[in-house]
């Protein structure tokens, strides 16, 4: 059992601003089920995307033994070649075709370009037996669930002659029973020899089955746990994961807090694709006048979408519930209502939904206020120019002028570009929905600052993040989602690292 | 991702500005080659004063249905069915005149109106329901034609009364005719003075444009480029005024279709309405949760584009003096292609209406020119095809080089 299958050495890896790996040591024993652990941000995805060769050798440094032999790999094709597949988070299967065509895709058992269905069908029936996947190989991938996608994906991998099967959170979108199937999989899988990493935030899953675990923190190894050789229980996991000052990340504040602006109540939301699903359940909430409220939640807990159903219902269908402003009902039904009633949403999604990224930070910043830069519908390029160039001043966006592209911009001076956004359009509640997502710490310490400033002066400010020690040092209460409702609410006081892991297994078990 | 320039502050060189705007540049130094290539090989006709105005009365409703068709293209979608939509109301406009005797001041808005609910009826399926806009338009074009045979039943109506007519053979009246040095040579002073006061215009606005720009800091063109591009501009419009001057003046369409550049131009540029259907094409999801009613948008885009095909299609009707059911046929590729040449993008949120008026012009002095040398229609569109795909490879290519 003590076969270092692989092993890599020193892997620092920067990105523009960012250094993503500082210095990561991993070692993976042959035939065990090795566990990777940390916030998001800790470069646990990163690190996997070194290993398979999606950053290619020489964009990187350290060193990457496989299989006892230094390997450089250059694309994936060459690390799938030695066996080593990933699985990625968001599934990489063409829905419209069938399970069969999706494991054999570019790998299709065919002579002269002309593929041999015969063949294929029987070796697709023979994977997924193989996984426990009992569906025809004519079935389209949009016709089944994320949980039996998930296992073509298995089985594809398995078509593959896959020697190290690594996982990115393969069960964040899965049922409990779709994940319970899944990992006894895996362990069949190691029974037969076969090693596997799994990248997962749920401690519990990885308490049932890994054999190691190695915990990973702002782009470093923290330690290896070996399962065998102590017990390690999930406040044992929780305390390597978190275990780092949080004072001087984030700016102080004294919160001065008011009447309430923002109250939600019985808000109840159906998906927007999967229309009979109910999605959200009797999300109820309220934000007060220089208040920083956080929701906290694993991926998919609904937190985005609570947010985007209730900004103008820019999200799901069948919506139903109360939305007060000061007390006083308003109308959200769509995105310029809400805007007037008082609300801003800074989207999660910068790039896709957040910004118009060939377009300058002036005609960004005024986008959702132009009324107020123009006059019978003519606008005022000097007062425009003139409101852009203030909030670049005042969010110092570093740019250099404000007819700059905002594609061109870093992260954290995009963000400072939808915040302007929003800020113009003078909200009195803003939902900022991962305000820090992929921006470097100066930057974020910077949103920070904006945040307070924002709260001093009497806004309401909810923010969502998955990144629990952001909202521990800036939230003055948390509320925690998990699988559409609302389980916790808990005051700066009670609110940990802890107590919110465990709001969130603990409503994980009531359902 | 590129990384942060943040504070780089040098003036950039001559060289640079050139490379960063040769797409600009570029256009308008390719339609003055275009017209000199064919002034030369046609020996000298191509800038005759009377194939000058042919030039304006050919072109027009190209370079109309065009302002429409970059809105459109700009918003992301595309209009298939413009060519339709003139035939349509040609057959309109000629029951209307020719059968019912109605007077042209009530046919002419009625027209208008007519190609404003038929872009509406389109714009309908593509804003809100979803339906991409290429077949909504596939539809509307075989309609819309089918409808133009039925109306007609498939024969030519003509001839058309008088005043509707001027619409498009018409000239503005002299009446500076007094302050005409030499009668001999200039036959309509208008002309002149018109093209003057406009260029003395350009030059006045462009001049404050570049103050205003310093005042406020903002990046001007480097001084050599605005003044040779001011001289090229003069030049040529005082070239052309002039023609027009000595022969019958200005063409009632070249004063439509001045007015309605200018206008879109300022809508483009100036007005939060033109704003939004940029920001909407460069990015829809993104000005959808800007507060920006993008469904409305794309349906006037298209309400917009009916209303100025159907100006197009009665200046065409008018022009030949007869509505047929094969009138307007392939208009849509050349009003399009006249944006792509002009730097419009067809993934949505890039193109200018100078651009588009322009490509406009390139695919009409080329249609011209090779019609005077007795160039085949078969090698004309050859020839346009070709012109197209290098103009479109030339910005891609630029694109590419300026990522490094």
């Amino acid at each position: 059992m003590d076969d270092i299958i692989l092993e890599m050495r020193g892997i620092t890896k920067t990105f523009p601003g960012v250094k993503a790996l500082d210095n990561v040591s991993f070692k993976v024993r042959e035939g065990e089920i090795h566990a990777l652990v940390g916030e998001n941000g800790a470069g646990k995805s990163t690190l996997m995307k070194v290993l398979s060769g999606v950053y290619p050798a020489g964009t990187y440094e350290g060193e990457i033994h496989y299989d006892g032999e230094v390997r450089r790999f250059s694309t994936i094709a060459e690390s799938e070649e030695l066996g080593i597949i990933i699985i990625h988070q968001e599934l990489a299967l063409v829905p419209l075709l069938s399970i069969a065509e999706n494991i054999f895709l570019g790998n299709e058992v065919a002579s002269n370009g002309v593929i041999h269905w015969p063949q294929t069908f029987a070796r697709t029936q023979e994977l997924l037996k193989k996984v426990g996947l009992n569906e025809s190989p004519a079935t389209l991938i949009t016709d089944i669930g994320v949980g039996k996608q998930q296992l073509v994906e298995i089985a594809k991998a398995l078509s593959k002659k896959v020697r190290l099967l690594i996982l990115d959170e393969p069960t964040a979108s899965l049922n409990e029973n779709d994940s319970d199937a899944l990992l006894k999989l895996l362990m069949e899988f190691r029974n037969q020899g076969m090693t596997s990493i799994i990248i997962s935030h749920k401690l519990n899953e990885i308490k049932k089955v890994a054999d190691q675990i190695t915990i990973l923190r702002d782009g470093g190894t923290v330690e290896t746990l070996d399962c065998h050789k102590e017990d390690v229980g999930e406040d044992r996991i929780i305390k390597g994961m978190v275990g780092r000052a949080l004072e001087d990340r984030y700016p102080p504040r004294e919160p001065k807090i008011g009447d309430t602006l923002l109250e939600v109540k019985n808000w109840n939301v159906f998906h927007q694709q999967h229309r009979d699903r109910q999605f959200l359940h009797d999300v109820s909430f309220k934000v007060r006048a220089g208040e920083v409220v956080g929701i906290a939640g694993l991926m998919g807990a609904g937190r985005t979408e609570t947010a985007m159903s209730i900004f103008g219902r820019s999200w799901g269908h069948k919506i139903t519930g109360e939305v007060t402003m000061r007390g006083q009902p308003v109308d959200v039904s769509t995105i310029p209502r809400a805007i007037k009633a008082g609300l801003a949403y800074v989207t999660e999604d910068r790039k896709q939904l957040g910004l118009v990224l060939i377009n300058n930070i002036m005609h960004n910043t005024t986008l959702s206020n132009l009324g107020a830069v123009s006059a019978n519908g003519v606008i005022d390029e000097r007062k425009e120019a003139k409101v852009a160039s203030d909030y670049r001043s005042k969010l110092r966006i570093r740019s250099h002028s404000i007819y700059q592209e905002a594609v061109n911009l870093s992260g954290g001076n995009q963000q400072k570009v939808v915040l302007s956004k929003w800020l113009f359009t003078n909200p009195e509640v803003l939902i900022l929905d991962e305000p820090t997502r992929g921006i470097d710490i100066g930057a974020k310490y910077e949103i920070y600052t904006i945040i307070n400033q924002l709260a001093a002066e009497g806004k309401g400010i909810l923010m969502i993040s998955s990144e629990m020690p952001e909202l521990l040092g800036t939230c003055d209460r948390i509320y925690v989602m998990n699988e559409g409702r609302i389980v916790a609410e808990l005051s700066k006081e009670e609110a940990s690292q802890e107590s919110i892991m465990r709001a969130i297994m603990r409503s994980g078990e009531k359902h | 991702m590129v990384a942060d320039t943040s504070t780089h502050t040098t003036k950039p060189s001559i060289g640079d500005y050139l490379k960063n705007n040769i797409r600009e540049y570029g256009l308008l130094v390719a339609l003055v080659i275009i017209m000199l290539f064919f002034q030369f090989v046609t020996n000298g006709v191509l800038f005759k004063p009377v194939n000058i105005t042919n030039l304006v009365l050919q072109n027009s409703f190209i370079v109309i249905m065009a302002l429409g068709m970059l809105l459109i293209i700009v918003a992301g979608h595309i209009d298939l069915s413009v060519g339709s939509i003139v035939a349509f109301i040609g057959a309109a406009s000629a029951i209307m005149l020719v059968k019912w005797g109605l007077p042209a001041f009530v046919v002419i808005p009625a027209c208008l109106v007519v190609g404003g609910i038929m872009g509406a009826a389109q714009g309908y399926w593509v804003a809100y329901q979803k339906i991409p806009a290429f077949i909504v338009t596939l539809a509307g074009m075989l309609v819309f034609r089918g409808l133009t045979y039925v109306v007609l039943g498939g024969r030519p109506i003509g001839p058309f009364p008088k005043e509707f007519q001027i619409l498009s053979t018409g000239f503005v009246p002299d009446f500076l005719y007094f302050l005409n040095p030499s009668p001999d040579v200039i036959k309509n002073m208008v002309a002149l003075v018109a093209v003057l006061l406009l260029v003395g215009y350009a030059i006045y606005a462009g001049l404050r444009n570049r103050r205003i720009n310093e005042q406020h800091g903002t990046d001007n063109e480097p001084f050599v480029f605005f003044a040779t591009q001011m001289a090229v501009i003069a030049v040529v419009a005082l070239f052309i005024g002039f023609q027009l001057a000595t022969y019958r003046g200005l063409p009632n369409v070249l004063v439509v279709m001045g007015v309605l550049i200018a206008l879109y131009t300022f809508i483009t540029t100036r007005s939060t309405v033109g704003r939004r259907v940029y920001a909407m094409g460069g990015n829809e999801k993104a000005a959808k949760l800007s507060g920006i009613n993008t469904e409305r948008l794309t349906f006037y885009a298209f309400v917009n584009m009916g209303v100025l095909a159907a100006l197009a299609g009665m200046i065409i009707t008018a022009r030949l003096n007869s509505a047929t059911p094969k009138a307007g046929v392939g208009f849509e590729l050349d009003v399009i292609a006249a944006c792509f040449i002009g730097g419009a993008s067809a993934s949505g949120g890039v193109g200018k209406i100078t651009g588009a008026v322009i490509g406009a012009f390139i695919m009409g002095v080329m249609n011209n020119g090779m019609s005077i040398m007795g160039i085949g229609i078969d090698y004309q569109q050859l020839i346009k095809g070709l012109v197209l795909l290098a103009a479109v490879f030339f910005d891609v290519y630029n694109k590419n080089k300026g990522k490094g």
